[in-house]
């Protein structure tokens, strides 16, 4: 006779694998959507300053005479607005969690030169119709 | 007559889940009279409306709790909505009414499992997050976030969820249906609960309409009323109707909250079914000018979102109104007359939330 | 006609002399209190009353100068003592014969009126 209504579900789970994971030191497997942290392509931002307007929380700030992209980890929410208004796409939603720290950690990108865009060769002439 | 003292409860104690602050004045044993006082989390969120322009605040609004804070964007977003007389996509109207009840499902789920520790009963409270633990997977793979999704925007919702994983959360809904019959059979059937449930706390339904008691609180003494019946999103085509008994005591609002879990399980499926294509918003801009009041049902109750503009992008005034704020009347009620030992149970059968009370 | 009032925009005006009487008649036809909430304005105070009777919201709005005491509905609707309460603590709004009255402590905020600084 068993004691509580809840004794068959207990026993049931004692003999099953937990469900809880040792993490951190199990990594984790993120979902494909999950909102993690902000990554950069740095080739291909143009310094525009768009995000920066955007941002809730103020925390991108963009330096153009020095070429600087800089964000405020701790500040930032993950709420996606910048990568949603880039017009060049160059600002992704990664999946890792930021690392929590003990000190508000700010990254600092530096964005190169665009290169010179090269002449293209002249193909084969094709004569004109008239 | 006994001597009476004067005990203080809270904000600090082991078995309180929420910081609220009671002074509980007791005779042998017995409450007498209870006073409560707040302001242990007050943020001053509805001040910040003066340096976040509206389509920004969204974030700051959500932030309000986080057991309820689909359903407070969804108000705010409301209730611009009414000021602009913007019209939101179908679409997206079914799209935020699924995740408002998977919300639903997932406030209960916690609660049940608080109310199981509040008595003592670790492994139930362990089982009731197991099973919450599948929403919150859910939650993750739609929007990216478990907690806070930031995924309601004036004007519509910012992400789609395509067919196969509408599916996907319709079959696993139907999976955990059956795991929580085995928990209510606990919790409904079990003499040893029942003894710390049945009598005590027992609010009549004068009391409950003379307080103006919301949510389920106020269902379980037999008060019909659910701002779903008439309210923000599409319920009306989902065939709704409210979840009531009798009996008015605990084990009331126990079996009011494990029904309506039941119930947004329904819900759901049948919203997946009927859902149309479409557009997921609508371009937004300009000033907010006039007022608006929209009200929807939470999970604890009814909340109430005021947005008052006055032409320039930055609102004037933004009231929330959260249930748990209304109900404190009638926790004062419930708990003249109680034992000592009753009284974290009854602090738990409103459903606080102290950091929507008080923003 | 029950979408169209349940939210929306049903405010009516209200003189602070005739608040006690309205309010009064409305508890007696049935209807509910739901929330009671203030906002600075350049007169002074606007506050606002919301009642609900199935579904169908009503709001009385009151605009008052700033030294103006007005009556506390805690007389007819106990449950208001929350708003009333708070409107002092965050505002200043003065309230004759509050029925639970915390003298200003019931929020614990660090200075006196902290939305309406007197600076």
């Amino acid at each position: 006779m068993l004691v509580s209504k809840i004794s068959k579900l207990v026993l049931r789970s004692l003999f099953k694998k937990p469900a809880t994971l040792m993490y951190p030191v199990i990594p984790r497997e993120w979902q494909e959507r999950t909102r993690g942290h902000i990554g950069i392509v740095q080739e291909d931002c143009i310094l525009c300053g768009i995000c920066s307007k955007k941002c809730p929380t103020n925390c991108i700030t963009v330096d153009r005479n020095k070429r600087k992209w800089t964000i405020e980890r701790m500040q930032c929410i993950q709420c996606g607005c910048c990568t949603d208004v880039c017009p060049k796409k160059c600002l992704t939603m990664e999946q890792a969690y930021t690392t929590p720290e003990t000190f508000k950690v700010i990254d600092n990108f530096d964005i190169p030169q665009p290169a010179p865009k090269d002449v293209p060769v002249p193909k084969a002439e094709t004569p004109v119709e008239a | 007559m006994g001597k009476r003292t004067i005990i203080p409860f809270g904000p600090q104690h082991p078995v309180l889940p929420e910081p609220i602050h009671l002074d509980l004045v007791i005779e042998d044993e017995r409450v007498v009279e209870a006073i409560p006082s707040i302001g242990f989390i007050h943020r001053g969120l509805e001040k910040l409306v003066e340096k976040k322009e509206y389509t920004e605040m969204v974030y700051v609004i959500e932030r309000v709790c986080g057991i309820c804070s689909f359903g407070h964007g969804w108000g705010y977003c409301a209730s611009i909505e009414g000021a602009m007389d913007i019209e939101v996509p179908a679409r997206a109207e079914y799209l935020r009414t699924i995740w408002h009840e998977l919300s639903r499902i997932h406030s209960h789920l916690l609660w049940l499992g608080l109310t199981a520790d509040g008595f003592g009963f670790e492994s139930l409270f362990m089982h009731c997050w197991k099973v919450r633990e599948t929403i919150l997977d859910i939650f993750e793979k739609t929007t990216g976030g478990r907690v806070i999704f930031s995924v309601c925007k004036v004007g519509g919702v910012k992400k789609d969820i395509d067919k196969a994983t509408l599916r996907e959360i319709s079959e696993t809904v139907t999976k955990i249906k059956s795991e929580i019959m085995e928990l209510a059979d606990v919790f409904l059937e079990d003499n040893s609960v029942k003894n710390r449930l049945c009598g005590v706390g027992y609010l009549s339904k004068e009391d409950a309409m003379e307080l103006c008691a919301v949510g389920p609180m106020a269902r379980a003494s037999g008060v019909r009323m659910d701002m779903r019946i008439d309210g923000v999103g599409v319920y009306n085509e989902l065939g709704f109707e409210p979840v009531t008994t009798d009996e008015g005591d605990c084990y009331g609002r126990v079996k009011v909250r494990i029904h309506e879990v039941y119930q947004s399980i329904d819900l759901i499926k049948t919203a997946i079914d009927l859902i149309p294509e479409g557009e997921l918003s609508v371009p937004v801009s300009g000033p907010v000018t006039g007022e608006y009041i929209a009200r929807l049902e939470q999970p604890r109750g009814e909340a109430f979102y005021y947005a008052k503009g006055n032409g320039t992008k930055f609102l004037e005034r933004m009231r929330v109104r959260t249930p748990t704020n209304m109900n404190i009347p009638a926790l004062v009620k419930t708990l003249q007359g109680c034992d000592l030992a009753d009284v974290p149970m009854l602090v738990l059968t409103i459903d606080p939330c102290i950091s929507c009370t008080e923003r | 006609m029950s979408v169209q009032s349940f939210n929306g925009r049903n405010i009516v005006p209200v003189e602070s002399s005739e608040l006690i009487e309205r309010i009064t008649d409305l508890k007696a036809d049935g209807y509910r209190l739901v929330q009671a909430c203030c906002t600075k304005v350049s007169a002074g105070f606007e506050i606002l009353y919301s009642l609900d009777k199935n579904n169908n919201l009503l709001n009385l709005k009151l605009t008052i100068p700033e030294e103006e005491e007005i009556m506390s509905i805690t007389g007819i609707y106990w449950a208001a003592f929350i708003y009333e309460n708070e409107m002092q603590d965050l505002f200043g709004v003065k309230f004759k014969h509050m029925a639970l009255n915390y003298g200003g402590h019931f929020f614990k905020v660090s200075e006196p009126t902290p939305w309406n600084p007197k600076n």
